[in-house]
């Protein structure tokens, strides 16, 4: 076994891809637009962990003695329409955000990496069939596909959650698939085989690592939607339930009041706004990262 | 025959092969979301407090004792003949339905592209020529905003500003409550029907309400096509020819629009007519802030009751729009670039 650690060659991509990541982030810091999408993921994050000490109410307890009062000291957001502080509503929802976001990852990333990875290490027939698929789920817009998964599975997040995943992982796959067919023919993948190492342990071993990369990027790239798409289906009630402080189901209940009470849609919408724009600044910023004309130039 | 003509036919062939199995592969997929999924399209039928007698015979009716195979069968049967049973908010036909709420979409999307294209090239050509200078990044600022808005809550938030405080707009709706009925349905397009039968007055207060839902649209689409047009635009301005071109003492204005912008022509048609399908999916969201009836409402409203079946044709004929948006996206670039000839 020793013998195969000195054909492939993953040791040392294992190093040099955490260097790369160094180098992208230092670009990323340097460039104002991305720089200010890191801030607000830091934020995001930060908003999360600590939101227990940062929230100055508890965001569930309703104050009926003080609904719909406008920004103040006491309530730096307002309150809504059972009294419960926004701002401790908004820094709560940043949880929820961050589960769906992580959720998403973690469903997505490891589909659409097996079914590239597949598709593309074997090729003929079984990536004719598995492409297939993958355009067939590709032709529907994300938002269309996840309301038909939920109206199947009914409304709560974690079907929200399951149902954008079943809609986000085709562009992984597709990408995945692109990486496995440059690398397949490589040298050390043929070493590998002859050694006697069964597909499958070729894909896990060999291939899925050196798609892992660009699967993250792609995955950081498409978050944006991934928020979107989450705000939307809590808006429309298909997703995150009352009374989780969800920032899309928070502007659904914000809507009846908004003529009189501002505040009650403006804050969640900013919020989401800013993650959104965040996700997308940064990818933006990551795709000219790795451009290689780009690199080259700077 | 040529062998030239004998390859394009050829390539026509598998072109139809591949659509067919892709429709096809949607047909599976909204069988098998509609019917294999937890739900139970029975109980949307028959009511929470139907006896277990209507449960059993409506259960019989719709073929659900039949094995999956056969149910899927019937299930084409139906579709090949055009029929997507019946919608149980309406009692119509779910197609008659849909093909009656989908002007009001396509209109408010079509008034929407014209937006999203009219702000997203000049905009993405801009940042081409000023690339890495304040302008490029102000306008990559400006155009990836108007993707990461929530469109339903930029939705309410311009009813907030342009109808409830300034009044520049009309509120909800297609047009103003009080003209609904009086201009004849021809065509379901209210702009058109309304200039047809030349009543001046509903064509402005639809363009009124028009005018804000699908300017939103248009700018939530503008980021993928100013987008697009700067890299397309990057590309040429990076040819030798621009240089001789300027070199001959063109201006740059005259050199970018009367050289480079002729040759990124063909790719923005490709790029436009796939912004117009993805515009589909922010109609849905506002549609339900604006009122406005339309395909998007239609969807949720029977969403939100459980009527899988009309909610699951809604879903095909999406993707069969999406599939068509793309075979014309094909067609046109085929058409336009000698180069396909």
């Amino acid at each position: 076994m020793t013998d195969t650690t000195l054909i492939t060659p993953r040791a040392k991509p294992h190093l040099e891809w955490l260097y790369s990541l160094l180098n992208i982030l230092r670009y990323l810091a340097r460039t104002p637009t991305s720089a200010f999408g890191l801030v607000v993921l830091a934020i995001l994050i930060l908003a999360a962990v600590f939101c227990p000490l940062l929230a100055p109410h508890d965001p569930y307890v309703q104050d009926l003695q003080n609904t719909l009062a406008p920004p103040s000291n006491a309530h730096f957001f307002g309150t809504d329409e059972l009294g419960r502080d926004i701002y401790s509503r908004l820094l709560y929802g940043s949880r929820i955000t961050l589960t769906i976001i992580f959720l998403v990852t973690i469903v997505v990333g490891p589909i659409g990496l097996s079914v590239g990875a597949v598709a593309g290490y074997f090729g003929g027939r079984v990536d004719m069939v598995m492409m297939r698929i993958t355009d067939i789920f590709l032709s529907f817009p994300s938002l269309i596909l996840s309301l038909a998964f939920v109206a199947a599975l009914g409304p709560s997040l974690n079907n929200a959650i399951i149902a954008i995943s079943l809609s986000a992982w085709p562009p992984i796959a597709r990408l995945a698939r692109a990486e496995t067919m440059t690398i397949r023919k490589a040298d050390y993948i043929a070493a590998a085989r002859l050694q006697g190492a069964s597909p499958a342990r070729i894909i896990w071993r060999s291939v899925v690592p050196m798609c892992l990369p660009s699967v993250l990027i792609r995955l950081t790239l498409n978050m944006a939607t991934v928020i979107l798409t989450a705000a939307g289906l809590g808006f429309l009630g298909l997703g995150a339930q009352p009374p989780m402080p969800e920032w899309g189901a928070m502007i659904a209940t914000g809507r009846r009041y908004m003529i009189d009470s501002w505040w009650l849609v403006t804050f969640p919408g900013l919020a989401i706004l800013s993650v959104s724009l965040a996700f997308n600044l940064l990818g933006d910023g990551l795709r000219d990262a790795l451009d290689p004309k780009q690199m080259n130039r700077r | 025959m040529t062998i030239d003509h004998r390859r394009r036919i050829g390539h026509v062939a598998e072109q139809a092969g591949s659509i067919f199995i892709t429709l096809f592969g949607l047909l599976i997929l909204t069988f098998v979301i509609g019917r294999i999924m937890p739900n139970d399209p029975v109980r949307a039928i028959v009511g929470e407090d139907a006896t277990r007698e209507v449960y059993e015979n409506v259960y019989r009716q719709l073929g659900f004792d039949r094995p999956m195979w056969e149910q899927f069968l019937m299930y084409l049967r139906d579709v090949v003949h055009f029929d997507f049973g019946t919608a149980i908010r309406t009692g119509q036909p779910v197609l008659n339905d849909i093909l009656r709420v989908l002007p009001a979409t396509i209109e408010l999307a079509t008034f929407a592209i014209i937006v999203g294209a009219g702000l997203g090239i000049p905009l993405g050509v801009a940042a081409a020529v000023k690339k890495d200078k304040w302008q490029d990044q102000l306008i990559r600022v400006f155009s990836l905003m108007g993707h990461s808005m929530p469109i339903f809550w930029t939705g309410m938030i311009g009813l907030l500003i342009f109808y409830a405080s300034l009044g520049w707009v009309g509120g909800s709706g297609r047009m103003s409550q009080f003209y609904i009925g009086l201009v004849p349905e021809r065509t379901n397009f209210l702009l058109i029907d309304s200039a047809l039968a030349g009543e001046w007055e509903v064509f402005r207060s639809a363009l009124n309400h028009i005018v804000l839902p699908a300017s939103l649209l248009g700018y939530s689409s503008a980021a993928y096509i100013t987008r697009m047009t700067r890299s397309f635009m990057l590309d040429q301005i990076n040819q030798e020819y621009v240089t001789t071109a300027r070199v001959k003492g063109l201006s740059t204005r005259e050199t970018i629009w009367r050289h480079a912008f002729v040759n990124i022509r063909v790719q923005l048609v490709t790029i436009v007519a796939l912004a117009y399908g993805a515009l589909l999916e922010g109609a849905v969201l506002i549609e339900t802030v604006f009122a406005w009836p339309g395909f998007g409402q239609y969807l949720t409203s029977n969403l939100l009751i459980g009527d899988m079946n009309a909610v699951m044709t809604c879903v095909l004929i999406v993707g069969v729009i999406f599939i068509a948006l793309n075979l014309i996206s094909d067609l046109l670039y085929r058409l336009f670039d000698p180069r396909t000839r």
